[in-house]
Formats: structure tokens, C-alpha cells, sequence
């Protein structure tokens, strides 16, 4: 199964460092990073892979969102198939 | 592969756009659960809900969860109980009523409906018991919905149940006045009615339908109107594009939800309702959509065009997203759920007579509209037979869900709390129409050709 990830919020040192190793940790491989900065603003998107994950998707979607308030960012586990069936016909 | 700006835009809309997923309905069928011993009866009624829908809330929020987006309701219909007990008392009906909501509590849905009769052309024993019981058991329940129908295209409109309704809305109204009236609020009549309508309070499991099924309503007027906000002044073709796009994508998203609830719960998937179903939250409003369509409030001039506008291209665009598309599929006008209809109703653009108009090009009818207390039941069946005739004459599903809220008056309002919103009291029209309810009998199905 694949998810997305998307991290918002103010730029800082270390952000996708901290998300890999937590990615890493779970068995979660990451197909695609982009990220953009506007105006001090991180604006980041990753499309991962959990099916050898070692933790169900919403442990890690938690396990994220906890990484993201330690953080101070906005950071979101979705299942891909939402965007692929709002976008992808 | 995904773009972020795809992902941005499907998130922007759930986070600041107000889509969602309305309710996932989990139809049951309960004419299975016949027995002639009352007490065995509900027993078995409380048995089958409560089997088939104790995953249902946590499934809900399980998908909610892993997609990002809100399930805003979970919620049952069942068989039309008029069928569901079939030969039995009027009291029996209530001790069911409660049953229903008693299995609702335990599940966690909000809403239960299907304490419902069909009677477009004629009423049994068991539909009379069980409309005579509708005051009492909505009066004494919390998530109970009840539903009656009056008339089809097909069958014209029972016009001794349309006088019957008046009465029982009243008593309905006095039954629960210290609470707002609110027993009216889950309770609709109408001409039409739709076995797979997954929205309240008129959703009922039809007796075509499979033993359980899933059904979804989809909404989103906020994402609408943020999108139409980008088109300017553009023409007519270029807005009817942009609805059709922004339902597709919306509907796409509910096809998913309800395929992945199906999936989970090991229930068949039965249909997609293409609806923009308002809130009372700003942004989440049809009358929003009108002003960005260019008109200064609802009511004014242009309002039933944009709303057929809306409607139509709601349900083009909608279409092809869903494999299968049913219930009342289109836009929805419900005066005290939408913050823009409330403001539209006090500032005086709106009234009664145009929101009637509007019913004749929208998804359904004249609907949660609180009208003065000491409103007769004749001219509240009056009110009732005039939509009914715009459902039987069109071939549509119209619908009246009416408060003639206890000791209000013109001017003041009622609060319903939560979805069901705000009910500004509006004026209606105080000329008599009792000796033509009074008649009685059946209006006969129309001419079906002709069509002029």
C-alpha cells in the first residue's frame, strides 16, 4: 500500500532527516521526495511505500503527526488511492 | 505519479473547502424479523441492527483516518417499519421506535431512519397504526427518523394522508414544544420517495434492495464555491464547467470511501448520492454558491436559474465518477442548515413561495423551514399538496419537511443545535385552503406525455 506524506509549516534544520529515520525505523521505503520553501515556509510531499511496514498505517499516520508536534510542523499521512481517484481518471 | 500540487489541491479542499463525506447509511432489511409476539419482534429488529452495524462507526472513522478526509455521519436506515410490523398495534410501532433507538445508541449513529410508511395511493392497517404512532414515537426518541409517502408519478397523491400530515405535524410540534418542536425536524413527507437515500430524515431501506447494503452522500458546496470564486465574471459555459469538473473530483472521492466501507464491512456497495448537502458553518453554504454566481442574496431574481444551474451540473459532473449513482442526488436547500439561506430568510429576500420554486429544479424540496406556531394543519397540508403536485407533475422526488415551531412567531427563530441548524420563523400565507383539503380522496396519476 502506498501513502502520502505531506509536511507543512516553518523551515528549520534537520526536518526531512528526523521523518527518513523515523520511515527507516518502521520498514517504510520512500519512492519520491519533493519539497518546495516559500517564504520561510517548508512545503514538503513524500510518496512512500508501508507494505513491508512493521507498524499498521494508523500507527505510523500517529507516530508522525506526534514527530510533527515535537516539530512544529503539520505533518499528514494519507492513503495515495484519494488523490489517484480525485485526479487520475 | 501524484503531483504535490494534486495533493495540495485534495488537501486544501478537505482543510479549507469543508469537503467531506456526509454519511456513510448502512441499509438493513428487517422483514425478516416478522413474528407476531411484539416482545420477539423488537428483540429480533434489536438484534439484526445491532449484528450488522456494530463496525459501522469504527469503520467510519478507520477510513476517515487513513484518508485524511472527515466522515462526517454514520448513520442506518431499515425497512419501512409500516411493513417491518406488519399487523401490528399502534402501540407496538412506539415499543419498535424505541427499539430502533435504543440499537442506534448502541451502534453510535446519529440518525435511524425508516419509521416510515408508503401510502402514495391508499393506506393498510398496519401504514395507519404505524402514522398515527409517528407523534409519539418521534416525540419520545432521540434518533428516530421518520418518513411517509404521499404520491408518485405513477400513483398521483393520497390526499386524505396529505390532510392526515397536517395534524400529526402539529401534534408533533406540541408534543416536543418545550424542545423547539423538534420531533418536525426528523420527520418528511414525500411524492416520490427513493429506496436507497442514504441522507436523513427521509432515508429508508427500500423492499428492492439487497438485505444490507452500503450507501454514501457525498458533499461539498464550499469546494464549489471556492472554485467558482476563481472563474470572475466568466460566462455561463465556462461556471457550468467548473461545477461538473469540482463534482467529479468530490464524487470520485465518496466512490472510494463508500467501495472501501463496502470492502471492510463485508456489505454490498449500493449507490453514491450526488448531493451538496450544506452545513451551518460559513463556507459550506448553497446561498454562498449564488452569490458567487452573481446573485446579491437567495431569493433574488436568477436564484431558481442558478440553482438549476448547480443541480444539473452537479449531477453531469457527479455521473461519471460513481459506478452507480442514486438517492436524491443533486443540491440541497434545507433553510436551517445553511447560514446563507438563514440571512437570505431575515433580510427578507427569501420566502416561502420562492424557496417552492426552487424545489421544482433541486434535489428535493421545501425543506427544514420553521413556520409560525399557531399555522393551521390545513394550511400545512395545503403547503404539503402543492409540493407534492411539483413532484407528481415533473416526475421528480419533492419533499416537505416543515416546523410550525410551538408559540413562535414571524421574527423569532428556533435553534436545533448541531447540523440541523437555526430556523428563522417565516411568514406564510394566511388565505384558507381547509375546504379543499377537507375533500379528501386521491389525486389521479397525471398524463405522462404532453409535456408542455
Amino acid at each position: 500500500m502506498r501513502g502520502i506524506i505531506t509536511v507543512l509549516g516553518k523551515d528549520s534544520v534537520g526536518i526531512i532527516g528526523r521523518i527518513c529515520t523515523y520511515l527507516a525505523e518502521e520498514g517504510i521505503n520512500i519512492l519520491d521526495i519533493s519539497q518546495t520553501i516559500v517564504g520561510g515556509y517548508f512545503n514538503m510531499m513524500m510518496i512512500v511505500d508501508l507494505s513491508e511496514s512493521t507498524h499498521k498505517f494508523e500507527n505510523v499516520s500517529t507516530g508522525l503527526k506526534s514527530i510533527g508536534d515535537e516539530l512544529g510542523l503539520e505533518v499528514k499521512l494519507q492513503r495515495e488511492d484519494i488523490f489517484d481517484s480525485m485526479h487520475r481518471i | 505519479m501524484i503531483t504535490q500540487k494534486e495533493v495540495l489541491e485534495t488537501n486544501k479542499m478537505i482543510s479549507e473547502e469543508n469537503l467531506d463525506v456526509r454519511t456513510i447509511t448502512m441499509g438493513i432489511n428487517l422483514l425478516d424479523c416478522a413474528d407476531s409476539d411484539p416482545k420477539k419482534l423488537c428483540g429480533k429488529i434489536y438484534d439484526k441492527i445491532t449484528k450488522s452495524a456494530d463496525k459501522l462507526v469504527e469503520t467510519g472513522e478507520q477510513i476517515s483516518r487513513e484518508y485524511g478526509i472527515p466522515v462526517v455521519n454514520k448513520r442506518i436506515s431499515v425497512t419501512p417499519i409500516a411493513l417491518a410490523a406488519s399487523g401490528h398495534s399502534q402501540e407496538t410501532c412506539v415499543e419498535i421506535a424505541k427499539t430502533l433507538d435504543k440499537a442506534a445508541i448502541n451502534v453510535g449513529v446519529n440518525f435511524i431512519g425508516g419509521y416510515s410508511a408508503l401510502i402514495q395511493k391508499g393506506s393498510t392497517q398496519s401504514d395507519i397504526n404505524l402514522v398515527r404512532s409517528i407523534p409519539e414515537a418521534l416525540s419520545e426518541t432521540e434518533r428516530v427518523c421518520s418518513s411517509v409517502n404521499l404520491g408518485t408519478s405513477r400513483n398521483g397523491i393520497n390526499m386524505n394522508g396529505v390532510k392526515k400530515m397536517g395534524e400529526i405535524i402539529k401534534e408533533m410540534a406540541y408534543l416536543t414544544r418545550n424542545n423547539g418542536s423538534m420531533a418536525c425536524a426528523k420527520f418528511v413527507v414525500f411524492c416520490n420517495a427513493v429506496e436507497d437515500n442514504p441522507f436523513m430524515a427521509g432515508a429508508f431501506h427500500g423492499v428492492g434492495e439487497r438485505d444490507r447494503v452500503i450507501n454514501v452522500g457525498v458533499s461539498g458546496p464550499g469546494v464549489v464555491k471556492y472554485a467558482l470564486q476563481g472563474a470572475g465574471n466568466a460566462d455561463f459555459e465556462t461556471l457550468c464547467e467548473i461545477i461538473k469538473k469540482t463534482a467529479f473530483k468530490i464524487t470520485r472521492v465518496g466512490q472510494l470511501v463508500a467501495q472501501e466501507a463496502s470492502k471492510r464491512l463485508g456489505v454490498p456497495f449500493g449507490i453514491i448520492d450526488l448531493s451538496l448537502a450544506p452545513t451551518p458553518a460559513i463556507g459550506d453554504s448553497i446561498a454562498e454558491i449564488f452569490n458567487e454566481m452573481g446573485l446579491e442574496a437567495a431569493g433574488a431574481p436568477g436564484t431558481t436559474a442558478a440553482l438549476a444551474i448547480l443541480n444539473d451540473n452537479v449531477k453531469k459532473g457527479g455521473l461519471m465518477a460513481s459506478s452507480y449513482v442514486g438517492g436524491l442526488s443533486g443540491a440541497f436547500i434545507p433553510v436551517s442548515e445553511d447560514h446563507g439561506m438563514i440571512d437570505a430568510v431575515v433580510s427578507g429576500a427569501l420566502t416561502i413561495e420562492k424557496l417552492e420554486a426552487m424545489t421544482c429544479v433541486c434535489s428535493v424540496g421545501l425543506d427544514m423551514i420553521a413556520i409560525p406556531g399557531d399555522t393551521s394543519a390545513s394550511t400545512i397540508s395545503g403547503i404539503i399538496a402543492d409540493e407534492m403536485a411539483i413532484g407528481m407533475i415533473n416526475n421528480k422526488t419533492t419533499a416537505v419537511r416543515i416546523i410550525p415551531a410551538y408559540g413562535k412567531k414571524v421574527g423569532e427563530s428556533v435553534e436545533f443545535g448541531g447540523l440541523l441548524g437555526t430556523a428563522p420563523v417565516m411568514p406564510v400565507n394566511g388565505y384558507s385552503c381547509e375546504r379543499f383539503i377537507r375533500r379528501g380522496g386521491r389525486i389521479p396519476a397525471p398524463v405522462h406525455s404532453f409535456k408542455n
